[in-house]
């Protein structure tokens, strides 16, 4: 039954994912188990996007479904644990950045991580969709995401390097101003003197490597993949 | 209509019409008969751009955002609140650099008008966002996902009791006002009017007069400011209006990105049967505001079709065929769509070829699409235009932005059908790269 269940999410057969979640939980398959099967479909999806087969689509629906799903058995608090990683994931997508930043923060015990990723779209600049799917696929690829959500203070970004430690900056931005934004939160970051010991990388419509120089961060990435990719090598596990 | 024999003219005929009012414009009176010269001149090469002639030269034309604004010494927040300095800003940025077309002081926006409706789609300058910045749109779920039936039915009615009270705090009421089709026999005219008299609704028809006499004062004051740029430096207006492709007006506008892409999968039926209600309305929304400006080129930015957003098959399936039937109703009615392709369209430029687009009758305005591609797919189709990066004109040099649009004019440019213009709404400009990109322009695009 899991396995019809990945394959439901993966292919996108979204009334039939959420059938056979309710049939497997009245089966008394357990809420764990079903959750680590809906993780490995998310990981596919993800990967699947990666190489170019699926779309923002097709993510936005992934993520739906994971929604829909722990929505079945939200009331079973022994649960909660094992939903963390899959409800950080649906705010990921969705943009709830709060709830987002409290499960990463909340819960210990999941599986090592890659790296820490300080994320935020900057100061100036309020869209958060390019900003949340490389969130989202940052943190299916095993990167532990902090997510300031939107219109981030460079002081902001000071602030949560210091308590976050990150290992790597990642800033988003879709308006030309995002440029500026960017450049000053390098300047606010070399100034607290945490330039460093972080890679920073720079993301959105804008961003080219005319702006990466300009801001001197250390790399820009095209789309979410490039993000994974450049997160990857930095961390040594490319 | 524009003629009396309207109806009985080809698309060509119109078209040709339209330009001639273009070219004329009615009510300028020129400064001098140089800038009547300039103006001309300016809508020509335009034009023969659009036909995929030769022009004497290739004409430039940057997007601009808030940098007119900026470069003439005031904030955005003061350009849309005081109307003498936005008029004086704008009139230093065009003298200063003499590019052929205006960009209109109409966008940038009426911020006391705004402010009396409360409306909520947007930040603005000094309203959610910094006064130097642009305005901004906030995503949100304005239709929801079983109204699908309620715009389908009657989008007229749905905007006015469904959306308008979402997105401006001062029709929040009208959910409660009566259709005006129920207008159809006498008994029913008092049962219309009775949520007429409702303490909410009379204040939001109060609002919407003040906002009225507001709005005058506004068109005259963009009216005035852009008419001096004509009649002194002899720029034509780029664009005439707006529409959009039905896919975006529902995207954007109404259901928010990520439920309109979760409608590809949970309600495919419904979703196009809206977005071909919206055809329509997008074709008479450019075709008014053409008229009224008696200019025929009609700005179309893309948001939801770029390569990353949908798979090649969604793309036909529910981006495209909408768009191309607002395009054919344009060129049908001899508007210029002037497509704003924002973000990398690698994917989608055999759609763009489509033959079924006239030839010589639409410009393709690219972000980051590749422009030899979309050369060698549009050449003897149709005009292309854009691709500077913004980024060239805030952290390049004078000399790098010379090489980008000599390279771009000759691919791009070769053989004409090229307009030279940006790849995105300019708002951070150093000045001197914008006076690069037109020296340059000048420089590299001369065909004869």
């Amino acid at each position: 039954m899991l396995d019809k269940l990945y394959h439901a999410i993966v292919e996108m057969r979204e009334p039939e994912a959420l059938q056979l979640a309710e049939e497997a939980l009245k089966s008394g398959i357990s809420p764990l188990m079903l959750m680590d099967c809906c993780r490995q479909a998310v990981v596919e999806v993800g990967q699947r996007y990666q190489s170019g087969r699926y779309y923002l689509a097709e993510l936005m629906l992934a993520g739906q479904m994971l929604t829909q799903i722990s929505a079945l058995f939200a009331d079973s608090s022994w649960a909660r644990a094992g939903l963390m990683l899959t409800e950080q994931m649906l705010k990921e997508i969705s943009g709830s950045r709060e709830e987002s930043a409290a499960a990463t923060e909340g819960e210990g015990g999941q599986r090592p991580k890659l790296g820490r990723v300080l994320m935020g779209t900057v100061k100036g600049d309020i869209h958060d969709i390019g900003k949340n799917i490389v969130t989202f696929m940052l943190d299916i690829n095993g990167f532990e995401v902090r997510d300031l959500g939107v219109d981030v203070d460079p002081q902001v970004f000071v602030k949560e390097a210091m308590s976050f430690q990150p290992h790597i900056v990642g800033m988003s931005g879709l308006l030309t101003l995002a440029c500026e934004s960017m450049e000053e939160t390098v300047r606010a970051l070399e100034t607290a003197g945490l330039r460093e010991n972080i890679k920073i990388m720079i993301g959105g419509a804008p961003i080219n490597e005319q702006v990466r120089e300009y801001t001197r961060a250390d790399a820009w990435g095209k789309d979410a993949v490039a993000a994974v990719a450049l997160a990857k090598k930095w961390m040594g596990v490319a | 209509m524009l003629t009396e024999n309207w109806s009985e003219l080809t698309s060509c005929e119109r078209f040709e019409e339209r330009f001639k009012r273009w070219m004329n414009p009615p009510g300028v009176e020129f400064a001098s008969s140089e800038v009547r010269q300039a103006y001309v001149e300016r809508t020509q090469i335009i034009k023969e751009a659009i036909e995929l002639k030769k022009p004497l030269r290739v004409p430039i034309s940057p997007i601009m955002g808030t940098f007119p604004a900026a470069y003439g010494g005031i904030t955005v927040q003061e350009a849309m609140y005081d109307y003498q300095k936005m008029s004086d800003a704008y009139y230093k940025f065009h003298r200063d650099f003499q590019v052929d077309t205006l960009s209109s002081t109409f966008m940038a926006g009426p911020g006391k008008i705004l402010e009396i409706l409360d409306y909520r789609l947007y930040k603005w300058a000094g309203h959610g966002t910094p006064p130097t910045s642009s305005y901004q749109c906030q995503e949100g779920e304005y239709m929801r996902e079983d109204e699908y039936d309620l715009l389908i039915n009657d989008p007229t009615n749905f905007w006015i009791r469904c959306y308008l009270p979402r997105v401006f705090g001062a029709f929040a009421s009208w959910t409660a006002l009566s259709p005006f089709t129920d207008l159809v026999e006498l008994p029913f005219v008092g049962a219309v009017m009775i949520p007429m008299g409702l303490p909410a609704v009379r204040e939001s028809l109060k609002k919407l007069m003040e906002a009225g006499e507001a709005a005058i004062e506004w068109i005259e004051a963009v009216k005035a400011a852009d008419g001096r740029i004509t009649a002194e430096i002899g720029l034509p207006a780029l664009f005439g209006g707006f529409c959009k492709a039905p896919f975006d007006t529902l995207g954007d506008t109404l259901r928010g990105t990520q439920n309109i892409m979760l409608d590809l999968y949970r309600r495919p039926g419904k979703l196009m049967e809206a977005m071909e209600r919206l055809v329509p309305i997008n074709i008479d929304m450019a075709v008014r505001s053409s008229e009224a400006n008696n200019n025929p080129m009609i700005f179309i930015p893309l948001h939801k079709g770029d390569d990353s957003f949908m798979s090649p098959r969604d793309f036909a399936r529910f981006y495209w065929p909408t768009l191309k039937k607002v395009l054919l109703g344009l060129i049908e009615e001899g508007i210029v769509p002037c497509v704003f392709v924002e973000g990398s369209y690698n994917q989608r430029l055999d759609f763009l070829a489509d033959p079924e687009l006239p030839e010589g009758r639409i410009i393709w305005i690219f972000d980051k699409t590749d422009m030899r591609a979309a050369k060698e797919k549009l050449a003897g189709r149709a005009c292309i235009a854009g691709n500077v990066p913004a980024s060239m004109f805030l952290a390049g040099t004078p000399l790098q932005m010379e090489q980008y649009v000599r390279d771009l004019i000759e691919t791009a440019g070769k053989d004409g059908g090229f307009i030279l213009a940006t790849g995105a709404v300019l708002d951070d400009v150093r000045p001197e790269n914008l006076q690069a990109m037109i020296e340059a322009g000048l420089k590299y695009g001369r065909y004869s």
